[in-house]
């Protein structure tokens, strides 16, 4: 009983972190179909624009401006950088992303250096909220899921509801006729970019200070970012929240979950003390969202509820 | 006018400075994470080795060599270290220190002796300072290895000493890192609190990859939920930090005992909370009364490197060693150094430390400190630092682990 509550309350905080942080890359690829490989490292620079910005005001100022300056940044990004590259193709887009993740990482290791930097959970949500089983569960991580719900029903609601995200949906499929309808095409693709670059933003303000912020966050994310992107479907913002939501529940109850191959497979006589048998699943945790990731492109490479395949 | 006067003067100085330095250069590379999760292990104990040649320097040098410590990222990596490694050797390195990852030390003592056998006459010692792997000093000893770390069936000695004396403790949670360190600490804390008190029970024993895992509270909730009365880690790093921010979150209120509490953002992670709570087994902590000199030394390090504590004693007392070693042999050379070192003792700042010949594994007590308010130098930038707790001195005898090691010496 405690294996199962306990996997669900860390399954659901970190399922809603993961999407907070997949959410800007589904977003950009699904309106400009740019496969974002420094998705991350806007993700850390989130957590350490937070931890400037706390240091000299306060938490709450940073709530509100580091995701912005993060957006802003990722919006001159794609105005000087993507837009040109964008002429020559995907690839080229591709290859410009995966060597501004390489570059955002340098330059954070020359302003901030290269160990963790000391970002913390504010004081006013540094409490417990509730204890169960013997085990408190922090309020800060509870404000998480809050700040992530709001979010996955503030985007839900500014693309299929106002006229602004029509403009933008229209602009993916259609951007000659949204241009001549009188639409500044280029400026729309350059918001979009910008705001998933803030949603990443907003990831690494509320994660930096759960986890350690360092200049190898952005790589140790990357992996699972893209594995929470395909599981759910490229480009679907629904596939996306239900795959995180997947992935964090499955690690975590794995962890929880003590019993070793030998013991599950014990009618196949396996050996409690043979390589294989002494293998536990909570030990594989770490390894099933990729596991997961690889049967899914054999067997449903749309994703979850993506509409094209890959 | 004034400004080519410098200029001719300091022209003149240099050419002084250049007649002087044709004193030899000992180098010595340090190949340790100085990137990543584990960069701040590295970069702490690559500062304190500075710091140590520095004063060596400073005090005439080594037979009035002077020592350079050059730093070589190897991000923990094994296959990363023997390209550092090789990188080091064609600088001209001929000592090398290393410390963190045990993966690590067994690859870089694999290629020493392999070097060591091709290439007699320009041969390498490794001065390992903190990968604690007990078979590094038993069945894979080598005379190229030295170490100068207490290795984890020595710590776990400390640590099981300590819990037979409180009969509170009835059960036990194991939890480390997925790798031959972290198999090693799990196998050394079930045979020895198996020997000292067979009434204790193992509750859980647990392996997380190694510096993978961004959230234990899954873990810390498995621990809770066991009920056991103590849990025994070696973690290190990131993973003894974000264990212990988990811990705290998680409002875990059981006695942590750890080979390296220690590291840098534990102590803080904890916060008030890590009072009485959070223990480490080290060969020293700076509480631990001191002379004046080495309570400057303490402070000199914390003012030139704020971000880190004076931690890594042991680099002093390998550097010291060394010296000791150069000085009686009369030569930097590895082999007549290594030779010297055998068997030396030398007087540090908090008592002394030997050198045992038929393994290279150091001989010094150990100290069980706990966290607490109560102490002349906190860490973390925080005002909570390591007090020693009651009988918490393990004597060099208690300490001492026998060893298999059979060593092949040169000629």
């Amino acid at each position: 009983m405690e294996t199962i509550v306990f996997g669900l309350l860390n399954g659901v905080s970190y399922g809603l972190l993961l999407f907070m942080l997949s959410s800007g890359l589904t977003l950009i690829f699904s309106m400009m179909g740019v496969l974002n490989f420094a998705h991350a490292s806007f993700y850390m620079l989130g957590a350490y624009f937070a931890f400037t910005i706390t240091g000299s005001t306060s938490f709450w100022i940073a709530l509100f401006i580091a995701p912005v300056l993060v957006g802003l940044v990722g919006a001159l990004v794609e105005r000087y950088g993507l837009r040109k590259v964008h002429a020559n193709g995907h690839v080229a887009e591709l290859l410009f992303t995966f060597g501004l993740a390489y570059l955002i990482e340098e330059v954070v290791k020359i302003v901030y250096g290269k160990t963790a930097v000391d970002y913390r959970v504010p004081d006013l949500l540094n409490f417990a909220a509730f204890e169960i089983y013997g085990a408190t569960f922090p309020a800060y991580r509870i404000f998480v899921i809050f700040i992530a719900i709001a979010m996955l029903v503030g985007l839900w609601f500014l693309l299929k509801r106002t006229r602004a995200g029509l403009i933008i949906q229209a602009a993916l499929t259609h951007p000659h006729m949204v241009g001549h309808l009188g639409h500044n095409v280029p400026f729309i693709f350059m918001t979009v970019f910008g705001i998933g670059c803030a949603l990443a933003g907003l990831a690494g303000l509320m994660a930096g200070n759960i986890f350690v912020t360092d200049p190898a966050m952005a790589v140790q994310m990357g992996p699972i970012v893209f594995v929470v992107v395909v599981v759910g479907g490229i480009g679907s913002l629904e596939g996306a929240f239900l795959a995180s939501l997947l992935i964090g529940l499955l690690q975590n109850f794995a962890v929880g979950i003590n019993a070793s191959f030998a013991e599950i497979f014990a009618f196949t006589g396996l050996s409690p003390t043979s390589e294989v048998g002494d293998i536990t699943i909570s030990s594989l945790a770490p390894v099933l969202p990729f596991l997961l990731l690889v049967l899914m492109l054999i067997f449903r490479p749309q994703g979850l509820m993506g509409e094209q395949e890959l | 006018m004034n400004f080519r006067k410098t200029a001719i003067l300091a022209a003149a100085t240099s050419v002084i400075a250049i007649g002087a330095a044709s004193a030899d250069t000992i180098k010595m590379a340090f190949i340790d994470p100085l990137s990543g999760p584990f960069g701040p292990s590295g970069e702490a104990a690559y500062t304190s080795f500075q710091l140590a040649a520095e004063h060596i320097n400073a005090n005439g040098g080594v037979n009035g060599d002077m020592i350079e410590v050059t730093g070589y990222d190897n991000k923990v990596n094994p296959k990363e270290s023997l390209v550092q490694l090789q990188k080091a050797i064609d600088d001209g390195a001929r000592y090398i220190l290393q410390g963190n990852g045990s993966s690590v030390a067994a690859a870089l003592i694999e290629a020493v002796n392999k070097h060591n056998a091709r290439n007699p006459g320009e041969e390498i010692l490794f001065f390992n300072y903190a990968a604690v792997t007990p078979a590094f000093t038993n069945e894979l000893c080598s005379f190229w290895h030295f170490r100068f770390d207490a290795h984890a069936d020595m710590k776990m000695a400390g640590i099981t000493d300590w819990i037979a004396e409180r009969d509170d403790i009835k059960s036990v949670y194991l939890i480390g890192q997925d790798y031959v360190f972290g198999q090693a600490v799990a196998a050394a804390a079930e045979s020895q609190l198996a020997e000292k008190r067979p009434d204790i029970e193992i509750v859980g024993n647990e392996l997380h990859p190694l510096g993978k895992v961004k959230d234990f509270t899954p873990y810390i909730q498995k621990i809770i939920s066991s009920g056991a009365d103590a849990v025994i880690t070696g973690n290190w790093g990131a993973d003894m930090q974000l264990l212990m921010k988990a811990a705290a979150e998680s409002g875990s209120d059981v006695p942590y005992l750890t080979f390296y509490g220690g590291s840098k953002g534990a102590v803080s992670s904890l916060g008030e909370a890590g009072i009485g709570l959070l223990y480490q087994v080290s060969e020293v902590t700076t509480n631990l009364e001191a002379s004046d000199e080495q309570y400057a030394l303490i402070e000199e390090y914390k003012e030139r490197f704020p971000d880190y504590d004076y931690y890594y004693h042991r680099a002093w007392n390998a550097m010291d060693m060394f010296v000791a070693a150069a000085e009686a042999a009369g030569s930097a050379d590895p082999i007549p150094v290594a030779k010297a070192l055998e068997g030396l003792t030398i007087e540090h700042a908090y008592g002394s430390a030997t050198m045992r010949a038929e393994d290279h594994q150091i001989q010094q007590p150990l100290y069980i400190s706990v966290v607490s308010d109560d102490v002349k130098y906190g860490v973390d930038n925080i005002d909570l630092g390591w007090k020693l707790v009651d009988a918490g001195t393990i004597s060099m005898e208690s300490a001492e682990q026998p060893t298999t090691c059979e060593m092949e010496r040169p000629e």
